[in-house]
């Protein structure tokens, strides 16, 4: 595995991007920096500027009005980078999947490295979801 | 030779290890003080090979020379500010007459070129935050160099760092006398400004103007802002050991003390650091123009009647 890699792998720090979610996922996500899940000691830090971020989180629905300005966010990323979809609305569409607003899921807009199913998903779940990303790009290359 | 020696072994290799070192230091500590168990030993490092094998990012708008140049000044100025502090604690005899004016301005720089990168980067919040950067400098300068004024007239109005340091180990610490003390404290509160650190990270305010002037940065010109920022924690706490706590000695039982004096000095700032709310800046700058300046004030006056 080439060191650039390697290093992203040992120090992600990532970019917490809403697309129109009911807010519990994002919630679920801030739980991962408490005290009890403490992801620092994996080195990831949540990045307050989508310039410094290694793994873009997405939670939500992607709806017409956020797509475009997800496309600008994907595109602002400095390479290399991965994405992360978390909760049912990002995977699927949830339960907006008949609705005239939402008219396709993530993996069809940007290319999505992980998904992490629930509704929302429990904090445990995101640190395996996580443990999953790193695996599969270490084992990629 | 011997100088180029120093720039880069010590200013710029050991300096950088120590930096890191203290930055793993500030994490954990912080991390304990929160319940957690925090980032591993080589953190720091690894952030920063990481975020120099990222692409470097140039938004439209930003003056391409002055974005990218901002962060190698700053660094260079840490490493020669480090370089000259290392001469004058390791051979007190080699320093030049006026170092501590070429320490202090050198230590000035990397706010400096926080600034300009800010401002370059044609962002709105990294202006912001580049004009709070620039209203704490004016803010914190005054009482620093007033609380640095209080060694050199103690060791006799000689502006040489080197002669500071045999000055104190000849008639004790400068931190043993009560102006000494006082402008200790002057001197650690305005460090935590220069560092940029809780109470006064108004320029970088994560949950307001998101690291405000480095909101633009990416890739390898980030990594040197961070290696810049970790060197100051190393090079500032070190600069007031020079001048407050007797400088360093690396021979025999002297080492310990050398350490445990930097170490409680890092402890001190962490502990600042994580036991206080962020200030606005219209507070900070009445403090340090308020009671900060008055206490260096007192100070001064009372190294002058050798107090």
């Amino acid at each position: 595995m080439s060191m650039k890699l390697k290093a992203l792998l040992k120090s992600p720090w990532v970019f917490h991007l809403s697309t129109g979610s009911c807010n519990n996922c994002d919630i679920e996500v801030l739980d991962c920096l408490t005290p009890r899940f403490d992801i620092e000691r994996f080195g990831m830090l949540l990045a307050g500027s989508i310039k410094h971020a290694d793994v873009l989180l997405v939670t939500g629905s992607c709806n017409r009005m956020s797509v475009e300005r997800m496309k600008r966010m994907y595109e602002q990323v400095p390479r290399p980078c991965l994405v992360v979809a978390i909760g049912e609305c990002a995977l699927s569409r949830g339960m907006f999947i008949h609705s005239y607003n939402c008219p396709v899921p993530l993996d069809q807009i940007i290319p999505v490295d992980v998904y992490i199913p629930g509704c929302p998903p429990k904090p445990e779940a995101i640190i395996a979801g996580v443990v999953k990303l790193i695996e599969k790009v270490g084992s990629k290359t | 030779m011997i100088y180029l020696f120093y720039l880069l072994v010590y200013g710029f290799l050991l300096t950088a290890a120590l930096g890191l070192f203290a930055s793993w230091v500030d994490r954990k500590v912080t991390a304990r003080v929160q319940y957690r168990i925090g980032p591993p030993l080589l953190q720091p490092l690894i952030d920063i090979v990481k975020l120099m094998g990222k692409e470097t990012l140039i938004p439209r708008g930003a003056s391409r020379n002055t974005f990218l140049l901002s962060p190698v000044a700053g660094l260079s100025s840490v490493i020669l500010a480090s370089a000259l502090l290392w001469v004058v604690g390791l051979r007190p005899g080699d320093g030049f007459l006026g170092d501590w004016i070429v320490a202090i301005y050198l230590l000035t720089i990397p706010s400096i070129s926080i600034i300009v990168g800010g401002f370059a980067s044609g962002n709105p919040l990294a202006s912001l935050g580049s004009s709070r950067e620039m209203k704490l400098v004016l803010a914190y300068e005054l009482p620093f160099v007033l609380a640095a004024l209080v060694p050199v007239i103690r060791a006799g109005l000689i502006l040489r760092l080197g002669d500071i340091v045999v000055a104190q180990q000849i008639a004790g610490a400068t931190a043993t006398s009560l102006s000494g003390i006082i402008a200790l404290i002057v001197a650690i509160l305005c460090v935590q400004a220069k560092l940029a650190l809780v109470p006064f990270d108004i320029p970088e305010a994560e949950t307001e103007i998101i690291h405000g002037p480095l909101v633009d940065y990416s890739g390898s010109s980030l990594a040197l802002y961070r290696l810049m920022k970790n060197m100051l924690l190393f090079t500032l706490p070190f600069f007031l050991v020079i001048l407050y706590l007797g400088g360093i000695r690396l021979t025999g039982i002297h080492i310990l003390w050398s350490v445990l004096k930097y170490l409680v000095l890092v402890a001190i700032i962490t502990v600042i650091r994580n036991t206080n709310p962020r200030v606005r800046i219209d507070q900070a700058l009445r403090f340090f123009w308020g009671p900060v300046t008055i206490l260096s004030v007192i100070a001064v006056v009372l190294a002058v009647l050798g107090l």
